[in-house]
């Protein structure tokens, strides 16, 4: 236990050095990622493939048309994700919020899916995604700041909207069954069906948002001291948590927008690199988007290869991992061991 | 200067304070005392902006509070919350906050930053702790780290919400100590405290609060001799002559016989 300390504590002494392990591992799951499947790729065909795009070459056609919109999206998705789960629990000083916990993927969804019933544009979906984000994350704001809920009742909160959501997910497809064609799994969350043209929308989204938090990480340290101490401090509170908010919701509603709806990325992710890189802002913020990348492409990865050729959806595998975990820090919670 | 005019101010409607005059004066330590609900960290919300007035007004060196942004007023009090949530960062970094009013985009520390948080370690005698997680400190730890926070925040003003709380007595006179230390630097210093002795060896003024209403304010040697004490806590106090100065003692009236 006191190794495992001293470890951590070095390690938060050079979060440069964690922040290149997990882009090493990170880089080394997405090489995996495009090289194994039901065709196997070498690493050396997948360069040819990057680089020549050959549309004649059987292997280039696997790699460019399957693998690498998989790869990205699975990189994408879980670095936004993480990132999201990383704002939400500062801004709620809540370690039991996520963003599939508190409703903010289930508002994503149904926007999405209304946006697929009503119309088809690929490249308004992310930002229906964000605009149906956005709502859920403003009803579990207005739910904690109007009766100033507890952390357990915030998290049940956030199931109801969820549930309400879900329902509504249900009806909308019921009426307009054709809806998610394409989306394969994604209610449960999956990457098998992204392509490109899906994914670019939602990347440029991710992107900006990513360099907007990172830019405003300053704020988020302060934020972390508690709405009092930080406005004694000097920070507007309520509009910079909405915008921290904002930026959760266009992260969590981007990568739902083309994975569906993925669970435990932004709840297991920051509390794992809260433990090894501390609290402080910058350095969990890259290290818990590198490593939501790496979660993410990990159990895609053992998604479609442990019931091969049979594949699972890449949310089935995190709520294995995540829903575990999740147990175990509600019981910590409920012992006032967490974030006292 | 910060000047509280005829302040009143509450929570949902509910009115606390009621027509508060009072001044926090540079080069003092003002200790707010009241019995639990007398309208203490109101007070101190409402002057530091955190509660907004609902009648009367906070002067700062003459300016309207409400005139302030909330970074102008951070860079004229420091306050130390009585409910704060200690990240899981070093001593160090905790203090450095205290630069935040001071910074503009992209915050990022300079030298001089980094130079004044270092004295401020020193002067709250927390320069040990600095490179320590602050979840692996005790509660005196962190409140010396809270005040060089405070201390590292250089603002005219710094406020407490009750520091001395779950403090033992010698952490309890280190920050008494503290204070009359940042008084003597020229700075006003407000504390809320529980501790009717402390407050009164310790503090150059004090503020007597009663059911959100002003009863008294005076120096120990006036807050004594007015007898406001006995009725507002419903004790019986006495002092003894010392070397120092004189020793306050509290304790419960004697119930009459028969």
């Amino acid at each position: 236990m006191n190794n495992w300390r001293t470890f951590c504590t070095r390690l938060r002494e050079h979060p440069a050095a964690t922040g290149l392990f997990l882009a090493l591992v990170t880089l080394v799951l997405a090489v995996l990622s495009l090289c194994v499947g039901a065709v196997e790729v070498s690493p050396a065909q997948v360069l040819r493939a990057l680089l020549t795009n050959d549309p004649a070459d059987v292997s280039a056609r696997v790699v460019l048309y399957s693998r690498l919109p998989r790869t990205c999206g699975s990189l994408l998705a879980g670095a936004a994700l993480a990132v999201s789960g990383v704002i939400i629990q500062t801004v709620l000083a809540n370690p039991l919020a996520a963003p599939h916990i508190i409703g903010v993927n289930a508002g994503a969804g149904l926007a999405v899916t209304i946006s697929c019933a009503l119309a088809p544009m690929t490249a308004m979906r992310p930002l229906a995604a964000f605009a149906g984000a956005m709502v859920g994350v403003l009803l579990v704001l207005l739910f904690a700041e109007t009766t100033g809920a507890s952390r357990i009742t915030l998290v049940l909160a956030g199931v109801a909207i969820s549930s309400i959501f879900s329902a509504l997910i249900d009806a909308v497809t019921t009426i307009y069954p054709d809806a998610l064609i394409g989306y394969t799994d994604f209610r449960m969350g999956g990457l098998a069906g992204v392509t490109m043209a899906r994914l670019a929308p939602a990347a440029v989204l991710i992107g900006i948002s990513l360099l907007a938090v990172f830019g405003l990480t300053g704020l988020l340290d302060v934020l972390a001291l508690g709405p009092e101490t930080a406005q004694s401090l000097g920070l507007s509170v309520r509009p910079t948590r909405l915008l921290f908010l904002t930026l959760a919701a266009a992260l969590s509603g981007a990568a739902v927008s083309f994975c569906g709806l993925v669970g435990f990325v932004g709840l297991l992710v920051p509390h794992a690199v809260r433990a090894v890189v501390g609290e402080e802002s910058r350095p969990l913020v890259v290290c818990s988007a590198l490593g939501g990348a790496a979660l993410m492409t990990l159990c895609d990865l053992v998604a479609r290869t442990v019931a091969a050729p049979f594949e699972l959806p890449v949310g089935t595998v995190l709520s294995v991992v995540g829903g575990p975990f999740f147990l175990w820090l509600l019981v910590r919670q409920r012992g006032g061991r967490t974030h006292d | 200067m910060i000047e509280l005019q005829q302040v009143q101010a509450g929570y949902h409607k509910r009115p606390v304070l009621r027509g508060i005059d009072l001044e926090f004066r540079p080069g003092e330590v003002l200790a707010l005392i009241g019995p639990n609900g007398s309208g203490k960290s109101t007070l101190l919300r409402t002057a530091l902006g955190l509660l907004p007035c609902t009648g009367g007004q906070v002067l700062y060196d003459g300016v309207p509070l409400t005139q302030l942004s909330p970074r102008q007023v951070a860079q004229q009090a420091a306050f130390l919350s009585q409910t704060r949530t200690t990240p899981n960062i070093t001593a160090r970094r905790m203090v450095l906050h205290g630069r935040f009013p001071h910074l503009s985009y992209p915050r990022h520390y300079r030298p001089e930053d980094r130079a004044i948080v270092q004295q401020a370690l020193e002067e709250a005698d927390a320069a040990d702790l600095a490179d320590r997680p602050m979840n692996e400190l005790s509660g005196g730890q962190r409140q010396k780290v809270y005040l060089a926070m405070a201390i590292a925040q250089q603002t005219p003003a710094v406020l407490m919400d009750e520091p001395t709380t779950f403090l033992d007595i010698a952490h309890q006179l280190g920050v008494m100590e503290m204070a009359r230390r940042l008084a003597q630097g020229g700075r006003a210093v407000v504390l809320v405290l529980h501790d009717l002795p402390l407050a009164m060896g310790g503090a150059h003024r004090l503020a007597v609060l009663e059911d959100g209403l002003l009863v008294h304010s005076g120096t120990p040697e006036e807050i004594y001799t007015s007898g406001v004490l006995e009725p507002v806590f419903h004790i019986r106090q006495s002092r003894t002559k010392t070397a120092d100065g004189w020793r306050y003692f509290c304790e419960l009236p004697q119930k009459e016989e028969g």
